[in-house]
């Protein structure tokens, strides 16, 4: 996984709540069998509308997407990360992310900032004032930054250690072999398996 | 202090613990199916890394399968690349796939509890949000991202941050044609998208305790929709009933052992929930969506919102949204809806006892002229046990579309979609935009309100079609 340590863009407002994970990446995308090329599907049916905020010339080349609460609702994919970060998103601020897209999230190095739906307010009249606007988004430091704005974010941390050193979970967990064998020595017979019968 | 259920099955499973870290849990069951897969496995066979416990894991084929002439070549070759790569990659890791064409095939959610597979106080995880409905077994089970299915592909175990809990107590009797999907519908706009979010809830009190299985099945389904993390229900003698004898169920004195061990599988009377919700089951009637997210619902009986009734000024913005997507005005009686399509089946509402409730209330009349309905089974074991009851001549009889078993029109992966502007009544779990096909609209229901939708060609209740006949039911 990529690190993460401190990411300064420009941001795109989204004023919509509850965007789920079929409008950040439809269905059909997700016949792919990689991580990349998805970048064309990110809110494909929204993007088909002139008026849509990605379809702005003023946004184009935003890198932190400040978006309404719940986002990432619904559907596990975890394409809807692959096509954040395929687009080019480094963060993505809410008031409140749906676990598991925060989850991959975090995964994927693209990282999920909750603030407060009033500091969300100010960032959209920020940025909708001024598309050119910077943001500063420091997991180092835990804080998000612009103009007139510091907001300390909470993440705990374990993930932020695990983001900021770009760390695979898969090689820390496979350091407990042990644990994990002698769990295994121990479960009850009664449980089920998969063989065939 | 006592300990709740969700807390007594993660504490078993706890293979590490450390202060300030996630615990490391052990996961009993893992299930695969081609979508979320294909990129875990990539993983893998780039790190030289293997499956640890192929004996705890399943692979099955269901998104993209189609439901018509399965047994010709799959004509679209993205699904038909999909599909091979699952099979590829299952021959060598040496995983156990059910693929299209195979008598246990069929929707991941519902194949597990069906072979015995799901039970109770076991983790239960899949690259799918749908895998609460295995909580319906009193297991802890939750939907993954594809890194986390190749950490428990390679270690069988998931680093976890801790989770809230939340009761959700029914108490009372669900009145006649209220099912366990009006019950969730209800249940998740009352608490609504985000209000489970963090916690796993555990459904309890007496409406809860009377659910069969497979209704059961049905609500923890939808928990995600609520947002949280898992839905659950302690295990009982509806639970041991249902599992007895099922060919991946414990045997002899494993099954006394596992019985003795999930008797204990309930909150202590003194454990303290961090959120609590009751509902009186009395109080509910068969319950539609009108908006484009499962919490934007209401009774049938009632009317399409006002946006401006909304307190919450995104709530407000959401409605107005979702009422110009949903082509829908403020006021609208929710029976006036007229409806295309009728979608019968889904990892919700595909098991047999759904389609016998949908087959009853369709039995001796007709599906509307312009209005086309799909039943599809959610299992190859669905659809043979429901041949066997003389189902599926009711649909076909009635005028309906018998399917072969898959997800079919749940989500736009396989032939089975909405055109633009089309509108359903589907036993799905989601309406959001485009999630049926792009630009089509779908309003979530049961399958008795589905299947009485079909016959009058808009939104209704089995009670609505009490006037023009009366309904045999199927079975009896």
């Amino acid at each position: 996984m990529e690190a993460f340590t401190t990411h300064t863009g420009r941001a795109v407002p989204l004023r919509r709540s509850n965007v789920d994970t079929d409008q950040i990446i439809p269905a059909h995308w997700l016949k792919k069998v990689t991580r990349d090329g998805f970048e064309d599907g990110l809110f494909e049916a929204w993007r088909k509308d002139p008026e849509f905020v990605l379809n702005s010339a003023a946004y184009k080349g935003g890198t932190v997407l400040v978006a309404g609460p719940d986002f990432g609702t619904g559907s596990s994919r975890e394409h809807a990360v692959w096509a954040l970060q395929n687009y080019g998103f480094k963060a993505v601020i809410s008031s409140r992310f749906a676990d598991i897209f925060r989850g991959n999230s975090l995964k994927n190095g693209l990282l999920t900032v909750v603030l407060p739906q009033e500091t969300v307010d100010r960032l959209w009249k920020l940025v909708e004032a001024d598309p050119a606007a910077e943001v500063t988004v420091d997991l180092v430091d835990r804080q998000v930054r612009a103009e007139g704005i510091t907001a300390d974010f909470e993440l705990d941390e374990n993930a932020r250690w695990r983001l900021l050193e770009g760390l695979d979970d898969i090689s820390l967990t496979l350091r407990e072999d042990e644990s994990i064998a002698a769990y295994e020595a121990r479960r009850p017979s009664f449980k089920p398996s998969t063989v065939e019968v | 202090m006592g300990r709740t259920l969700a807390e007594k099955v993660w504490d078993d499973h706890v293979v590490r613990h450390a202060e300030g870290e996630p615990d490391l849990l052990f996961i009993d069951l893992h299930l695969l199916h081609e979508v979320t897969s294909p990129q875990a496995f990539d993983g893998l066979r780039k790190a030289g890394r293997t499956v640890r416990r192929t004996d705890l894991t399943l692979a099955t084929e269901d998104h993209n399968t189609p439901t018509l002439d399965i047994d010709k070549p799959i004509a679209d070759p993205v699904s038909r690349a999909q599909l091979e790569t699952l099979r590829k990659n299952c021959a060598e890791f040496g995983v156990r796939l059910h693929p299209l064409g195979d008598v246990e095939q069929g929707v991941v959610h519902v194949v597990g509890p069906q072979l015995g597979l799901t039970q109770p106080g076991t983790t239960v995880v899949c690259g799918d949000s749908h895998t609460s409905t295995h909580g319906a077994f009193g297991a802890l089970a939750f939907g993954i991202g594809t890194s986390q299915v190749e950490h428990v592909l390679a270690t069988q175990t998931l680093p976890l941050a801790p989770f809230k809990t939340m009761a959700i107590t029914v108490e009372g009797e669900l009145p006649e044609s209220v099912t366990a999907k009006d019950l969730i519908l209800a249940i998740i706009a009352k608490i609504g998208t985000g209000g489970g979010q963090g916690y796993v809830i555990e459904y309890r009190g007496s409406a809860i305790e009377k659910l069969s299985m497979e209704a059961r099945m049905t609500v923890c389904n939808m928990s995600i929709e609520a947002g949280a993390r898992a839905g659950m229900i302690a295990p009982d003698e509806t639970t041991f009933a249902y599992l007895e004898g099922r060919p991946h169920a414990p045997q002899g004195d494993d099954w006394d052992a596992a019985v003795a061990y999930w008797r204990t599988l309930r909150s202590d009377d003194d454990a303290v929930f961090d959120h609590e919700v009751v509902i009186d089951a009395t109080e509910l009637a068969p319950f539609v969506t009108w908006g484009t997210n499962p919490g934007q619902g209401a009774p049938l009986s009632e009317s399409v919102p006002d946006p401006a009734s909304f307190e919450d000024a995104s709530e407000q913005f959401a409605a107005e949204k979702a009422l110009e997507y949903m082509g829908l005005t403020a006021g609208q009686p929710l029976r006036d809806i007229a409806v295309d399509t009728v979608f019968v089946g889904s990892c919700t509402n595909g098991r047999i006892e759904d389609l016998r409730s949908a087959a009853s209330v369709l039995s001796g009349h007709s599906v509307a002229d312009g209005v086309r309905m799909l039943v599809v089974p959610g299992s190859v074991r669905v659809a043979l046990q429901a041949v066997e009851e003389g189902l599926d001549k009711v649909f076909t009889a009635a005028g309906a579309e018998w399917r072969h078993a898959g997800c079919s029109m749940c989500l736009g992966m396989n032939p089975d979609q909405l055109a633009p502007g089309e509108r359903s009544a589907s036993t799905s779990n989601r309406n959001f935009e485009g999630r049926q096909g792009k630009g089509g609209r779908t309003h979530l229901v049961s399958p008795q309100v589905a299947a009485a939708t079909a016959v009058l060609g808009h939104l209704a209740s089995p009670a609505d079609l009490s006037d023009a006949a009366v309904s045999t039911p199927v079975g009896a």
